[in-house]
């Protein structure tokens, strides 16, 4: 995509482990246009918020990274962290999840908004401090007779949002939002999707969205892209690949989402693998139903379709570079408990 | 440790009530701040359970639902003895719970177990999965013989999938992934071969992968060990599932019962109504932009008036409770969504401090400041109301002027709704239950 203002380029995220490293985020690429929401979805365990934190420079001590993180024109992976903390913030946000433990309990609404436009913007008047806040905090629906409460004053969905705030005022191009509203009730989740859907039109912001519920993914997104074991499996149109998903993983994964109009339970045999000795050829293959021999021998080759998708499975070819037989169905033993997530 | 009480196991017949609720209320006491206790002020109460009649029928699963402060999770836990009781009556197999004596209790209490929702919190960390799994037996004296305990524990640990169960029995929690543990879990509740199991969230912390895999095991273990089940959950999609009977909570308060294919077909409550549509749908094609509900989850310790979801609720009316809150949420939520707009400080400042306004009074009176006139404060909330005369808010309304320099707002009579039959369910709205 010739409009994005995020391009990751075969990153690669290592933790260090007394013995061999985990592999988290394992040769990812992923371009986010402008004013896109892409959900990014998987398992526990697979990598998305690592490639969340790989993207805003946040990894932790001990991290290693490698590849290139593209934003305006700067690799954000090889930049010093002085400079990258200084876009984080003005370029790009980060929401989290658990609202009530980001938030200083000793310091107002206020503070929070005076510290943050402070730092990154110390141009601004106090009147047009407070004037760019209670704005952002009212899109929000919070209202300005609250600007001088202490976080303990609100509710969880209420701190979200503040939190929302937080990271809009500031204005970025692009907004990482990691689980956002696991900690909080059904009718709240949905009020707080509805205005993370509604930032392209309200700020013109983009969206990271990382999430384990794809019906999340069904409502809020554009595009989404469905990561496994460190890679992304499928990635594409969110309509495309609901209505006929190309990566068996992509599959199973919406036949085993609970919702209203589940009629029959399914589930995925096993867990994913760890990251620090991958399976070999490609990493679903020991799970997935459709396995063939090539699968257990050689790494799938992306496949791009017509519609915008790509693919990361040996079912799409390419097929002169699968070997003679490759195509038969691949014998395993039967999976148990043993194995499940 | 002496032999337990013996305490007669009754003959329950399918179908008749195994645990049985009448008026059952459970109120926190929450401590004031030191200085309240200094002077003697004392501390609010939270009515987490306010009023609730169930029955829970054997061998059915019922599903108990609502978001977090609903009284849910408290419910579960009076029932089981874990909380107790402020008033009303826990029956569980004809045994009043409140007032069994706590050895015979211990006998009872064998016959009722729980799975919590954070498996790895529900495991002893420094405990094997054998020792946490037979631990049961060996707390109500059961089994004394470590070979036969072991065989005991084994089995039960086979019948939840954890097999061969020699490859489980050493490990430690940690050793184990979330769903592992959930069934770990499972085993040391069924290891007393119980007959009513209280299952409070048990897959919502699970991957969506392990969830259904859960759950499978659970109707399974219903079928052969003839179980009843208490499922508490927020989550109406699994509920659909795996319930025969749903009752919606909301504020400490039953607000709407009835087998499970009544209310997703033809759900009456308008809270149950906002539960279902909050649900998002996996299927871009069919994503709608979904009308919900305002707000969260009011403050228990101080409950709106009469119904407590009025607030949030599309369809309040006159009966519903409006009160004082309610304008200075009407006001809030304006200045909100028009904030950075010209003329808003401004009426802010007419307002001045709302704080008159947040104790629940069925009446609000105003006094503009130095300056200032109450007309021109009626004329703001007219102003409003013109903006957006659908706004229940208005319905509750009976009397708005300016009287003596002051703005008068009374609201029409409070009513608290009660459950009442309407068609197939029983539900607690004026909607279908118009108070007398």
């Amino acid at each position: 995509m010739s409009d994005a203002i995020l391009q990751v380029k075969n990153l690669r995220v290592y933790y260090g482990t007394p013995g061999r490293p985990v592999r988290a985020v394992d040769g990812v690429s992923l371009d986010i246009g402008e004013s896109e929401v892409v959900g990014l979805v998987g398992e526990s365990g697979c990598g998305k918020s690592t490639l969340g934190r790989g993207i805003l420079g946040l990894l932790p001590d001990g991290a290693r990274a490698d590849g290139e993180v593209l934003y305006d024109g700067q690799n954000l992976v090889a930049m010093s962290q002085k400079s990258v903390r200084r876009m984080r913030g003005p370029e790009l946000g980060l929401i989290f999840q658990e609202p009530m433990t980001r938030l200083n309990p000793l310091l107002r609404i206020e503070g929070h908004f005076r510290e943050t436009l402070e730092q990154h913007e110390p141009n601004l008047t106090d009147a047009e401090v407070r004037r760019r806040s209670l704005e952002t905090l009212g899109r929000m629906g919070i209202p300005p007779t609250r600007f001088r409460q202490y976080p303990h004053e609100f509710s969880g969905g209420m701190r979200q949002r503040i939190m929302i705030a937080l990271a809009l005022v500031l204005r970025p191009k692009l907004l990482v939002a990691d689980e956002p509203t696991t900690s909080l009730d059904v009718i709240v989740e949905g009020q707080i999707l509805a205005l993370l859907a509604d930032l392209k039109n309200n700020f013109g912001t983009a969206l990271l969205l990382i999430t384990h519920n794809l019906g999340i993914v069904a409502e809020s997104c554009d595009r989404m892209a469905v990561m496994y074991a460190g890679r992304i499996a499928e990635e594409g149109p969110v309509r495309e690949i609901f209505a006929e998903p190309a990566h068996p993983y992509t599959r199973e994964l919406l036949r085993s989402t609970i919702s209203l109009d589940t009629t029959e339970l399914h589930s995925i045999p096993g867990a994913p693998p760890n990251l620090i000795d991958p399976p070999p050829g490609c990493r679903f293959h020991p799970r997935c139903p459709n396995a063939m021999t090539v699968c257990a021998q050689l790494e799938p080759i992306e496949q791009r379709f017509e519609d915008g998708r790509r693919v990361l499975c040996w079912l799409h070819g390419p097929n002169d570079r699968i070997p003679a037989g490759g195509g038969a169905p691949l014998e395993r033993e039967l999976l148990g408990v043993a194995d499940e997530a | 440790m002496r032999p337990e009480a013996a305490v007669a196991r009754p003959d329950i017949a399918e179908g008749e009530p195994l645990v049985s609720i009448r008026d059952l209320r459970t109120y926190y006491s929450i401590r004031g701040s030191f200085a309240d206790r200094l002077v003697g002020r004392e501390g609010g109460v939270v009515k987490a359970v306010d009023g609730v009649s169930l029955d829970v029928r054997k061998g059915e699963v019922l599903g108990l639902v609502g978001e977090s402060g609903s009284g849910k999770t408290t419910l579960g836990r009076t029932i089981l003895g874990l909380v107790r009781a402020t008033s009303g009556v826990v029956e569980f197999e004809g045994h009043d719970v409140a007032h069994v004596p706590e050895r015979e209790f211990r006998a009872l209490r064998r016959r009722m177990q729980v799975v919590f929702q954070d498996p790895h919190a529900s495991l002893n960390p420094a405990m094997t999965i054998a020792q946490a799994v037979g631990h049961p037996l060996q707390i109500h004296g059961l089994e004394r013989n470590r070979e036969r305990l072991r065989i005991k524990v084994a089995e039960a640990l086979e019948r939840v999938g954890l097999a061969p169960a020699a490859q489980y029995m050493d490990k430690y929690p940690s050793d184990l992934s979330g769903g592992q543990k959930q069934r770990a879990v499972i085993a040391r509740a069924i290891i007393l071969n119980p007959v009513l199991l209280v299952a409070d969230e048990p897959v919502s912390m699970l991957d969506m992968s392990v969830r259904a895999k859960i759950l499978e095991l659970m109707a399974e273990l219903k079928r052969d060990f003839d179980l009843t089940y208490l499922y508490v959950t927020h989550d109406l999609a699994t509920a659909k599932f795996f319930c025969d009977r749903i009752a919606i909570m909301y504020l400490g308060r039953i607000v709407e019962i009835g087998d499970a294919a009544s209310i997703y077909a033809d759900p009456k409550h308008p809270y149950t109504k906002a539960l279902l549509r909050a649900i998002p749908e996996p299927d871009p094609a069919r994503a709608v932009p979904r009308d919900l509900p305002r707000g969260e989850v009011p403050d228990a310790a101080s409950p709106p008036l009469g119904c407590s979801f009025h607030p949030r609720c599309p369809l309040a009316f006159q009966p519903c409770g409006w009160e004082s809150r309610d304008l200075r949420d009407l006001l809030e939520a304006r200045w909100a969504r028009k904030a950075g707009e010209a003329g808003v400080e401004e009426e802010e400042a007419l307002f001045g401090n709302l704080d008159a306004l947040s104790a629940p009074l069925i009446s609000a009176r105003l006094t503009p400041p130095r300056g200032r006139t109450a007309a021109e404060m009626l004329a703001v909330l007219e102003r409003i109301r013109t903006e957006d005369p659908d706004e229940p808010f208005w319905k509750g309304v009976r009397r708005l002027e300016a009287v003596d320099g002051r703005l008068e707002l009374d609201f029409h009579e409070p009513h608290d709704p009660t459950l009442g039959q309407s068609g197939d369910v029983e539900v607690a709205c004026h909607l279908y239950n118009a108070p007398a």
